[in-house]
Formats: C-alpha cells, sequence, structure tokens
C-alpha cells in the first residue's frame, strides 16, 4: 500500500484503488455493482472508458463525485484525489466544496443539469460567486469571457436568456463553460456528445480539446463511441458487467485488443468496408447483477469459453506496455495476441 | 426483381406546423420543404442529417402517417396522397409500414407480445384467432425470437428485443415499403449489429423497400443503396451511397463525410469542423439555408437559395458552387 501522504506533484491526480460498490437494501443487499475497479487518472491526460450500457460506466463517475444513487454505497476500496484527498471518506459537505470547484463533470443531457427556471446567466455566475468568491461584477465579467471561450455568440445577451431558448449544441457549450469556470483538475464528461449531431460533435470534442490544452484539464471521457474515444485519449478501459476487462493505450487496445469482448465490439462496428457482408455481433446480453455466476462474467457470451471460465474469475493481468486484459484466453497467450479473437 | 420502378415518390413534399412565438404571435415552421425523393423497388433509400431538420416527418408523410401541406405522394405511380376511403386507403395501410426508433413508447405495455403481434391482424381482420396465433410463432421465429416469447410482456425485454418486437409489428401484415426511422439509434454497437444484420435478412426474404432513416453515417453507408442528405427540411444532395461517400459534393455533406471514421479507427483524418451554429428554425435566413456555417458563402448565397440540380449522373447537390 502506498502512502496516503504522498508528496502530491508525484500522486496521481486521480488514484482508485479496488473499489467496490454495493447495493444497499434488503432484496439486493451484497451484489456489486461495481468489483475491484482499479484506475488512474495523470495530470493534464484522458482516460477513455468504454463498455455498452448497463456495464457501470456512470456509476463509477458518479462514485468519485459522491453522487452515488441512494440504494448503492461503497463497499471498500479507496479514491484519492491530488494523493491527498480521500473522496472516499468524505462527508457530503465536503465532497460539495470538491465537486464543481476541483473536480466537474459534464453529461449527455444538458437538460437534466441546467436549471429550467433560472438564466444562463445566474447559473453560471452562481459557481463562481460560490467557489470562488468572486463578486458579482467580476463573475459577469468571468462569465462572459466563459461563453465567448466556448464558442457561443453574443454572450452578453445569452446571459438574460433561459436554458430552453437555446438548442442542443449550444446548452452543451454552456455546461462546458460552467463546469470548466473554476478550471477545475479533473473534468468528467459522461457521453457529451451522445445526443447531438455529428457536426456539432464534433464542434464540442474540438472546444474539450482546446481546454484540455489551455488549462492542462485532465479528462475522464466516458462513451460508447469508438470513433470518439480513439480520437480524444490517452489510454482507454473496458468496462463489463461491473468491472474493468481490458486497459491500455488507445493503439495498443484498437491494434491488439486482448479481450474477446472488446475484439467483438470493434468488430461489429459497420464501417464501410464491411458493408456488404454480415456484421460480427455478440450473441446474448450483459448479465444482471442477480445473473453473475462465480466465473468469468463474459463465459455466457464468449465464443472461446472454457469449463475454467465458467467457474474460476480471471484476474486483470498486466502484460507489455502495460496493456492488461481479464481474459485466461490472453493469460495463456501471454498477452501475445495479434489475429482477430 | 430488377430494381427499377420507383415504389414510392415524393414530389414537392411540404409541410408546415404553426409555432406560437408570443401570446398573439404565431409563425410558420417549415419542417419540410419541397422534399422530392424516389425509392425504388427492393432497395434501401437513406436519410440522414442532423436532428430536427426533417426526417421523421418526411418519414411520415412517405408512410401516411401524416398528411403533408404540399405536394404529392405517389405509390407505384399512382397520387395516393389524399386517398381518403375505401380500399386503397386499407390496402396502403397494410403495405406501408413505419418502425419507430424506441418501439416501446408504442407499445401497450399491458398487453402480452403475442396479442401485441395479432393486434395488426385483428384489426385489419386479415385471419381468425388460430390462424393469428400460427402467425404470430412463425414471425417470431422469423425475428430470431423462440414462440414462448407471445406469452411475455414488454418490460422483461431487453432494447434489443423490443427493437425486433417492433419490427416482427410492422413486418406481420406483409408491407412492401417499410420507413424506419433511427431504428437502432438507442443501442449498443454489438446489439446494433444484430439488428441491422436482421433488416437486411429480412429485405431480401421478403422483398422490401425500406426508407431508412438515421444521424449514423456507418449505419447508413451500411443500409443504404442510395442516401439522400437533409439540412433544415430541404434535400441538399442526393446520390448512390458510393459517389456519396466517395465524392461529397455539397459543403455540409463534406463536413459530414470528414468524420466518417476510418476503418482503422486510430487513423487520424482530417476533419471538417464547421464554424457557427444552426440558425433559429423559425428565422431561416434568405438564400441558402446552410449560410451560416459555410466556409464557402459568398454574395449569391444570402440572397438566392439554391435548388437540387444534377452535377453527375444520378448524383445531385444544391449548391451555387456547382451551378
Ligand atoms: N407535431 C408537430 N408540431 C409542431 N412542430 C413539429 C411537429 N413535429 C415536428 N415538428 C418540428 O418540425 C421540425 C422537424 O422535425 P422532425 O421531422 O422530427 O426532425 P428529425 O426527425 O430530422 O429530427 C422540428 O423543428 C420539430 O420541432
Ligand atoms: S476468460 Fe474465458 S470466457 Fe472469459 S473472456 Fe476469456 S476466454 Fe472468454
Ligand atoms: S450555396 Fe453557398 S452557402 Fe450554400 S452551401 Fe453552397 S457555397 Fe455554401
Ligand atoms: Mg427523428
Amino acid at each position: 500500500m502506498r502512502e496516503a501522504a504522498a508528496i502530491a506533484t508525484e500522486a496521481s491526480l486521480l488514484d482508485i484503488r479496488n473499489l467496490q460498490i454495493r447495493l444497499r437494501r434488503t432484496r439486493g443487499a451484497g451484489l456489486s455493482v461495481l468489483d475491484g475497479v482499479s484506475l488512474t487518472v495523470e495530470r493534464g491526460e484522458t482516460i477513455g472508458i468504454v463498455g455498452e450500457s448497463g456495464c457501470g460506466k456512470s456509476v463509477l463517475s458518479l462514485s468519485i463525485l459522491g453522487l452515488l444513487p441512494s440504494a448503492m454505497r461503497i463497499g471498500g476500496g479507496e479514491i484519492w484525489y491530488e494523493g491527498r484527498h480521500p473522496l472516499h471518506t468524505m462527508t457530503d459537505r465536503d465532497i460539495r466544496a470538491f465537486r464543481g470547484k476541483e473536480i466537474a463533470m459534464i453529461f449527455q443531457d444538458p437538460m437534466s443539469s441546467l436549471n429550467h427556471g433560472l438564466t444562463i446567466g445566474y447559473q453560471i455566475t452562481e459557481t463562481l460567486r460560490l467557489h470562488l468568491g468572486y463578486s458579482r461584477k467580476e463573475a459577469r465579467e468571468r462569465a462572459v469571457w466563459l461563453l465567448r471561450k466556448v464558442g457561443l455568440p453574443r454572450p452578453e445577451s445569452l446571459l438574460r436568456e433561459y436554458p430552453h431558448q437555446l438548442s442542443g449544441g449550444m446548452r452543451q457549450r454552456v455546461m462546458i463553460a460552467i463546469a470548466v469556470s473554476c478550471n477545475p483538475g479533473l473534468l468528467i464528461a459522461d457521453e457529451p456528445t451522445t445526443a447531438l449531431d455529428v457536426t456539432i460533435q464534433a464542434q464540442i470534442l474540438d472546444l474539450m480539446r482546446q481546454i484540455r490544452e489551455e488549462d492542462g484539464t485532465s479528462i475522464l471521457l466516458i462513451s460508447h463511441d469508438f470513433g470518439v474515444i480513439a480520437d480524444m485519449c490517452d489510454r482507454v478501459l473496458v468496462m463489463y458487467a461491473g468491472q474493468i476487462v481490458e486497459s491500455g493505450t488507445v493503439d495498443d487496445l484498437f491494434e491488439r485488443p486482448l479481450h474477446p469482448y472488446t475484439a467483438g465490439l470493434l468488430r461489429s462496428i459497420p464501417t464501410p468496408a464491411k458493408k456488404n457482408s454480415p456484421l460480427y455481433s455478440i450473441e446474448g446480453h450483459v448479465p444482471a447483477l442477480h445473473e453473475r455466476g462465480a466465473g468469468c462474467r463474459f463465459a455466457s457470451r464468449c465464443a472461446h469459453a472454457t469449463e475454467r471460465c465458467r467457474t474460476e474469475q480471471p484476474e486483470l493481468v498486466a502484460y507489455r506496455g502495460g496493456h492488461a486484459a481479464r481474459c485466461f484466453l490472453a493469460e495463456a497467450e501471454g498477452g501475445n495476441r495479434h489475429a482477430a479473437v | 426483381m430488377p430494381p427499377s420502378e420507383p415504389l414510392v415518390e415524393l414530389n414537392g413534399i411540404t409541410k408546415s406546423y404553426a409555432k406560437p412565438v408570443s401570446l398573439f404571435k404565431r409563425q410558420t415552421l417549415r419542417a419540410v420543404d419541397g422534399v422530392s425523393l424516389s425509392v425504388r423497388q427492393g432497395e434501401t433509400l437513406g436519410l440522414v442529417g442532423e436532428s430536427g431538420c426533417g426526417k421523421s416527418t418526411t418519414g411520415q408523410i412517405a408512410a401516411r402517417l401524416l398528411a403533408p401541406s404540399g405536394g404529392k405522394l405517389l405509390y407505384r405511380g399512382e397520387d395516393v396522397t389524399g386517398a381518403g376511403a375505401g380500399a386503397l386507403r386499407r390496402a396502403l395501410r397494410r403495405r406501408i409500414q413505419y418502425v419507430f426508433q424506441d418501439p416501446f413508447t408504442s407499445l401497450n405495455p399491458r398487453f402480452p407480445i403475442g396479442r401485441l403481434l395479432g393486434e395488426p391482424l385483428k384489426i385489419n381482420r386479415l385471419c381468425g384467432r388460430k390462424e393469428r396465433q400460427l402467425r404470430v410463432g412463425e414471425m417470431l421465429e422469423t425475428i430470431g425470437l423462440d414462440a414462448s416469447y407471445a406469452k411475455r410482456y414488454p418490460h422483461e425485454l431487453s432494447g434489443g428485443q423490443r427493437q425486433r418486437i417492433g419490427i416482427a409489428r410492422a413486418l406481420i401484415l406483409n408491407p412492401e415499403f417499410v420507413v424506419l426511422d433511427e431504428p437502432v439509434s438507442a443501442l449498443d454497437v454489438s446489439v446494433q449489429a444484430q439488428i441491422l444484420n436482421l433488416l437486411k435478412k429480412l429485405q431480401r426474404e421478403f422483398s422490401l423497400t425500406y426508407l431508412f432513416i438515421s444521424h449514423d453515417l456507418n449505419v447508413i453507408h451500411y443500409m443504404s443503396d442510395k442516401v439522400a442528405v437533409m439540412y433544415l427540411g430541404k434535400i441538399v444532395e442526393t446520390a448512390d451511397v458510393d459517389s456519396l461517400y466517395s465524392r461529397p459534393l455539397h459543403p455540409y455533406t463534406q463536413a459530414l463525410m470528414s468524420f466518417v471514421p476510418a476503418d482503422d479507427l486510430r487513423a487520424k483524418r482530417e476533419k471538417i469542423i464547421l464554424k457557427g451554429d444552426l440558425p433559429n428554425p423559425l428565422a431561416i435566413p434568405a438564400g441558402c439555408p446552410f449560410q451560416t456555417r459555410c466556409a464557402h458563402v459568398h454574395e449569391r448565397c444570402l440572397s438566392a437559395a439554391p435548388s437540387l440540380k444534377e452535377a453527375s449522373p444520378g448524383h445531385s447537390v444544391s449548391c451555387h458552387l456547382y451551378a
């Protein structure tokens, strides 16, 4: 175990160690939503998380912010920010001071996190006054600057408008302006462009790239879109049924996926070259919490599953270049996998 | 069957809505503005564009779920725009079907799947109870679910299974023409692949003609023979799929195509990032609707709206750069 009091500059910006998220109550008590999730985010780095819906991507990001739904609790593990802030043990009040200031979040649907009844101006300046103690005038000036920075036209008059008066792309930019208003160290983006059209999506991703470069903000980017991940990220984590099943650099993961799940997802994308052949698809579905057996969680859908896979749980093993996979087949081959799995 | 005659034709279709802008004032929103399209028998026409650009409205008009404000709808060359009564109307109701993005919202949650699938047969008085059950069973098998699903309820199904039911419900009447409105947009990529495979298989088996609506460029490419690109209620470009993807002409299509990931997802492409935002749909400027975001905008674009013209055989574009 590392010392919690490691010097701030040496510690990772975010360090999640063996995180367990469990269900609290009666029927599901004891069931794990997330199981042994570990990851680090370094300063200025963009980490991607991919996986089908229901794999635990959003629960992971909510746990970092202390925003878990009431039916869930942290059942084990640690979440460290800058090596000295234990987010996993912080009170609601302390973590609230962190949220928005050190760690900010943008969601898929900006309407759900913007307040319908309040002007854009109020929503931006409130954050600045609360976290940074700005005066009304200072906050207003900074708000105008932020709206301009995220590429919104006529910022002065926008301050007086309400969220519903804006288009989807403009609202997402307002969300980003609010998120970066206090210069957070970490920006968590949960499917930030999924509801947007390709041309608008490209503008928003470009904006996030610019913020990363100008402010050195680290980004944890959750997406089910491999194209977006390949475009934006340094490293990628693949989640399946509450676990990380593969992780590595974008190049390693896309070039030589080690886990059959990752390989299957990549093969099922209908890229232009596949036009005239049937698409590969992973049959079956992500097992629900109560359907997870003792063995590999992907065993029910894996073409390579053996008896051992069905009874024993593989560990996440790291191979060359830190490319890691949770799979017996990868273990047997020592992480040397070149053909399509 | 040789893909020759157009099965469905939209001819200068327009749809306007009156939108209240204040207590006393209404403004006309042209959701669809002079759209002409044709889909040939056995082919798939892909319709792509940003959300709110009028794709669903166009699809619903083609499926006769919505009456246009102007223009004509032809089916096998016959004007069916106003086919309001009698035998023709009944026949069209069976021949033309529409599949929604999330069929769940259109399925009665209290009915078991068997009843939901049998309902269209019953409404159209096509067969008795016994045969209905038989056809439902067959249809479930066709879409890759076993007969026991007839007894299940919509909430017991996954997103992919629900979409299969949505498709089955459309196909049980043996239609010729099916409008598929973003049928895989809510699905994960592995499930999406299953549904796309299924749709292609069904098209071959039942020689179906599709109008396939999506904003996903990969999915449109995979499914379509021809593609029409829509922007703010208008068709700005149309061509067969290969020439559209390899030689896009309209500046908007060119931007779209720059985001189609290479087969090697890591290959970085030169992306065309558009500046500016969509105009307010109630205040679309005079001239070209794309002018607020176009890098090639020139004086003529601000005053005169371009019209769709053939640039090469089978490839049409609506832009002053090519006129
Ligand atoms: N029933 C309706 N009443 C008023 N406006 C509508 C109605 N249906 C659609 N619209 C408007 O028409 C435009 C086109 O919508 P739609 O056809 O749904 O676009 P798409 O399917 O491309 O997203 C949008 O601005 C939408 O708000
Ligand atoms: S451990 Fe076995 S079942 Fe699991 S992914 Fe690897 S080969 Fe497949
Ligand atoms: S007509 Fe003008 S503004 Fe419109 S797309 Fe062509 S060049 Fe651009
Ligand atoms: Mg639509």
